[in-house]
C-alpha cells in the first residue's frame, strides 16, 4: 500500500494546484466548484460485508467532548471491536496527524468539510461504501448537497451549522440584520463587539458585506475586505474565537460573530441572527482513511453514529444541529423544550443550504493567513 | 567512591606529590565521574532538544507543504519574507513590549528582592515562598483571573463605580497596557529570585566598610550594592525578557487578539497557516536574537562579576 501512495502524491498535488487555479479563475463566483470534479477518486477497496468485526479494532480522532464519553464501550459491547479515541484540538492538528506518514494509524477521522476535501485530493481517503452504511437513509436529502463533497462520496456530515451574529436583546437597540452591524456598530455599541480571529471567519463578515464569495482568492476583493476589517477593528472589543459566549453572558459584549452552536441561547436574553447578506455553511464530517486496515469496522462505526439515538446526543448535549432527519425528529419529540429555548437548533436544512460552503483553497489559503496577520498586527 | 571524594574536594587531585600512573588513573576516574553525572542530562538534551531543533531549523530552507509539513525543494523565500515590514513590525513591537516589561520588572523586583534579603531568616523563607506561590496555579487560570478582574463588568470596575469614583466602567482590558501588566505579573518572580540570590550573597562587611569610609546609604547602594548585584540583574532581565518575547497566550487573552507578538506569529504559522517552513524561520530569527542577547549578558556579567569576585 505504501508503494502506491508514493506514486499517487504527484498527481494529487497537480490536481490540487489545478483546483486552486480553477477557483482563482472563476473568482470564487459561488460554491459551484464541487470537490468531486477534481477528486482523484482512488479506487475503492473490495470490502467484505460479512467480515468478522471482532478481529478488527478502530482508532478514531475527534475533538474533545464531541461524542458520548462511553461511545467506545457502547460500540465494543454491540459489535465486539475495541475503539481507541484520539483527540485533536483543531483541524490543523488533525491534518498534521493524518498527513505526517504513510499510515497515521487512524481509521476514522472527524474533520471539517474543507479538510475532508483536502484529504481526499491527496488520495488519503477511502471512498465510502454506502451499502455498508444503511443508516445514510436517516440523513436529510440536503446532507448530500454539500459542495465540498456532493453525494457524500468520501465523507459523511456529522454536524452542520452556520455563522451569524449572537447578541444581547437587552443591550442592542435594534436587532442586528446585516454584517455591517458588526463591522460598523452604532455609537453606543462601540467597544462591545467581538469578531472571530480564525482567518476564514475573520474575513467572512467583510466578504459577505461586500457581496463577495467567502471562497474568493481575488486579490482586489480581499484588499477591499481588508480595508473594511481594519476600519471595523477600531470599534471592536476584542477578537475572540472561544470565549465570545461568556463575554455576551457577562454583558462584556453586546454583539459577537458566532457559530450557531456556540451562541449561548440558553440565556433568554441572548439571540442568534443570520445577516441578510448570507453566511457560510460549515460541516464537520466523518471520513475513513485509505490506510485503515479496519475498513469494515470503520463503516459499521459510522453507521452506528448515524443511528438517531446516538446522533441526537450531539444536538442534545452540545447544541449543534446534526444533518440526520431521524435524529432531529426524535429530538423534537423527546425534548421540545430544548428546541424551543435554542432557536438555532430549529433552522431547517433548506435555510442552512442558503449558506455558502467553505472550500479548501489550496495555495490561495496563504492569502487569508496574510490578511488575518495584517489585520491583527495593525495598530 | 574515591572519585566522588575528589569531586567534593577539587584541590585534592592537583597535589604535586602524586606519581604519574596514579595521577593518570585519577584523571580518568574523574572523567568517568563527569560522564556519569553529565551523561543523562546531556543525553536527554541532545536527543529531545537539539535533534528536534535541528530538524525544525532544517525546514527553513524548504517550501511549505500544502497540508502542513514541508516539500523538500530548497528555497530562500522564507528568509526574504522575514524582512517584510509586516513581520518586521511585529518583531520590533514584541521586542519593545518585552523590554518595557523587563524594565518594569526590574524596577519593581529590585526593591522587593532587596527587602527580602534583609529580612530575618524565618521571614525570608516565608517571603520567598510567597514569591513563587503563583507558580502553584496553572498559568492559564491566572491569566483568566485578570479578565475577571479587569473586564467591563469586572471586579475592579464594580468596586470603582460602587464607591462612586467613576460613572462609566473604564476600559481596562484588551490594550497594550494590559499585555504588559499580564506579562509583568507572570514573570516578576523570575526577576525577584535571581536578584535575591545576588543581593543575599553580598558580604554585609562591604556595606559597613563603605559606611565607615563616610558614604551615605544612597552612595553605598550605587557604588557597592548595585554593581555587585549586577550579575543578578542581568540574569533576572534575561529570565523575564526571553519568555515575554515568546509569549502568545497573554496577547490573545488579555490583549483580546487586537495586537500580536512574534510568539503568536510563530504559533499561527504552525497551527493555522500550515506554513511550517516560515514558522521555523521565524523561530530561528527569535533564537538568533536571543543568542546574541545571551552573549551580551555573559560578557556583561563577566565584566561586573569579575570585579565582584575580586572584591569579595
Amino acid at each position: 500500500m505504501s508503494r502506491t501512495r508514493c506514486t499517487r502524491r504527484l498527481p494529487a498535488a497537480a490536481v490540487a494546484a489545478g483546483l486552486a487555479l480553477a477557483l482563482a479563475a472563476c473568482g470564487g463566483g459561488g460554491a459551484t466548484t464541487s470537490a468531486d470534479d477534481a477528486a482523484p477518486s482512488a479506487a475503492a477497496d473490495q470490502l467484505n460485508p460479512n467480515a468478522d468485526l471482532r478481529k478488527q479494532s478502530l482508532t478514531i480522532t475527534i475533538w474533545d467532548g464531541y461524542s458520548p464519553k462511553d461511545l467506545p464501550q457502547q460500540v465494543e459491547k454491540k459489535f465486539g471491536f475495541p475503539v481507541k479515541v484520539a483527540i485533536h484540538d483543531t483541524n490543523e492538528m488533525a491534518m498534521a496527524k493524518l498527513t505526517a506518514g504513510p499510515d497515521s494509524g487512524v481509521d476514522v477521522a472527524f474533520v471539517s468539510g474543507q479538510y475532508a476535501q483536502a484529504l481526499n485530493e491527496q488520495g488519503l481517503l477511502e471512498p465510502l461504501h454506502p451499502e455498508l452504511i444503511p443508516n445514510l437513509a436517516n440523513l436529510f436529502p440536503e446532507a448530500s448537497q454539500l459542495s465540498y463533497d456532493k453525494g457524500n462520496k468520501f465523507s459523511v456530515p456529522y454536524t452542520w451549522g452556520t455563522t451569524g451574529i449572537c447578541y444581547r436583546t437587552d443591550m442592542v437597540k435594534s436587532e442586528p440584520k446585516s454584517w455591517n452591524d458588526i463591522l460598523n456598530p452604532p455609537a453606543d455599541l462601540k467597544g462591545k463587539v467581538t469578531m472571530m480571529t480564525t482567518e476564514r471567519w475573520l474575513a467572512l463578515p467583510a466578504l459577505k458585506s461586500l457581496g463577495y464569495s467567502i471562497n474568493t482568492s481575488d486579490d482586489k476583493q480581499l484588499a477591499e475586505a481588508k480595508d473594511l476589517l481594519l476600519k471595523a477593528k477600531t470599534s471592536l472589543l476584542a477578537y475572540d474565537d472561544t470565549t465570545f459566549g461568556e463575554k455576551l453572558d457577562k454583558g462584556e459584549a453586546a454583539m459577537v460573530e458566532a457559530w450557531d452552536g456556540w451562541c449561548p441561547t440558553t440565556n433568554p436574553k441572548i439571540k442568534f441572527a443570520i445577516p441578510q447578506e448570507g453566511s457560510d455553511l460549515w460541516a464537520d464530517t466523518m471520513v475513513v482513511m485509505k490506510s485503515s486496515k479496519n475498513k469494515e469496522a470503520a463503516h459499521e462505526f459510522i453507521n452506528y453514529i448515524l443511528d438517531p439515538a446516538i446522533h441526537s446526543w450531539v444536538s442534545e448535549n452540545i447544541l449543534y444541529k446534526v444533518p440526520n432527519k431521524a435524529a432531529m425528529d426524535m429530538l423534537a419529540k423527546n425534548k421540545p423544550d430544548l428546541l424551543e429555548a435554542n432557536a438555532p437548533l430549529k433552522m431547517t436544512p433548506a435555510d442552512l443550504l442558503k449558506g455558502e460552503s467553505i472550500i479548501d483553497l489550496g495555495e490561495a489559503s496563504t492569502k487569508y493567513t496574510r490578511l488575518s496577520t495584517e489585520v491583527s498586527a495593525s495598530q | 567512591m574515591t572519585t566522588e571524594h575528589d569531586i567534593a574536594r577539587p584541590g585534592a587531585a592537583t597535589g604535586p606529590l602524586s606519581g604519574r600512573s596514579p595521577r593518570r588513573a585519577r584523571v580518568l576516574g574523574r572523567a568517568a565521574a563527569r560522564l556519569a553525572f553529565l551523561g543523562p542530562g546531556v543525553g536527554y538534551l541532545i536527543v529531545l532538544l537539539i535533534v528536534p531543533l535541528a530538524l525544525l531549523l532544517s525546514y527553513t530552507i524548504f517550501r511549505r507543504g500544502r497540508f502542513g509539513g514541508v516539500v523538500y525543494e530548497t528555497t530562500g523565500e522564507n528568509f526574504s519574507r522575514l524582512v517584510d515590514p509586516l513581520y518586521l513590525d511585529v518583531f520590533l513591537g514584541s521586542i519593545q513590549t518585552a523590554a518595557i516589561t523587563t524594565l518594569a520588572a526590574l524596577l519593581l523586583g529590585y526593591p522587593t528582592a532587596y527587602a527580602i534579603a534583609r529580612l530575618p531568616r524565618r521571614w525570608k523563607t516565608i517571603a520567598l515562598v510567597a514569591v513563587v506561590l503563583p507558580f502553584w496555579t496553572n498559568f492559564l487560570i491566572r491569566v483568566y483571573a485578570w479578565v475577571i478582574l479587569l473586564s467591563g463588568p469586572g471586579l475592579v470596575n464594580e468596586a470603582l463605580t460602587g464607591i462612586g469614583l467613576i460613572d462609566e466602567p473604564l476600559e481596562l482590558l484588551y490594550n497594550q497596557g494590559t499585555i504588559v501588566t499580564g506579562l509583568l505579573y507572570s514573570y516578576l518572580p523570575l526577576m525577584v529570585l535571581p536578584l535575591y540570590a545576588a543581593i543575599e550573597r553580598l558580604d554585609p562587611q562591604l556595606r559597613e566598610a563603605s559606611a565607615n569610609l563616610g558614604a551615605r546609604p544612597a552612595r553605598t547602594f550605587w557604588s557597592v550594592t548595585l554593581p555587585l548585584s549586577m550579575p543578578g540583574v542581568l540574569t533576572g532581565c534575561m529570565f523575564v525578557f526571553v519568555p515575554c518575547l515568546g509569549n502568545f497566550v497573554i496577547p490573545e487573552i488579555l490583549g483580546g487578539g487586537r495586537s500580536i507578538m512574534v510568539g503568536n506569529l510563530i504559533r499561527d504559522q504552525f497551527l493555522k497557516a500550515r506554513d511550517w517552513p516560515f514558522g521555523a524561520t521565524l523561530a530561528l530569527a527569535v533564537i538568533a536574537a536571543l543568542v546574541v542577547l545571551l552573549f551580551l549578558q555573559a560578557w556583561a556579567s563577566r565584566v561586573y562579576g569579575g570585579t565582584g569576585e575580586r572584591r569579595a
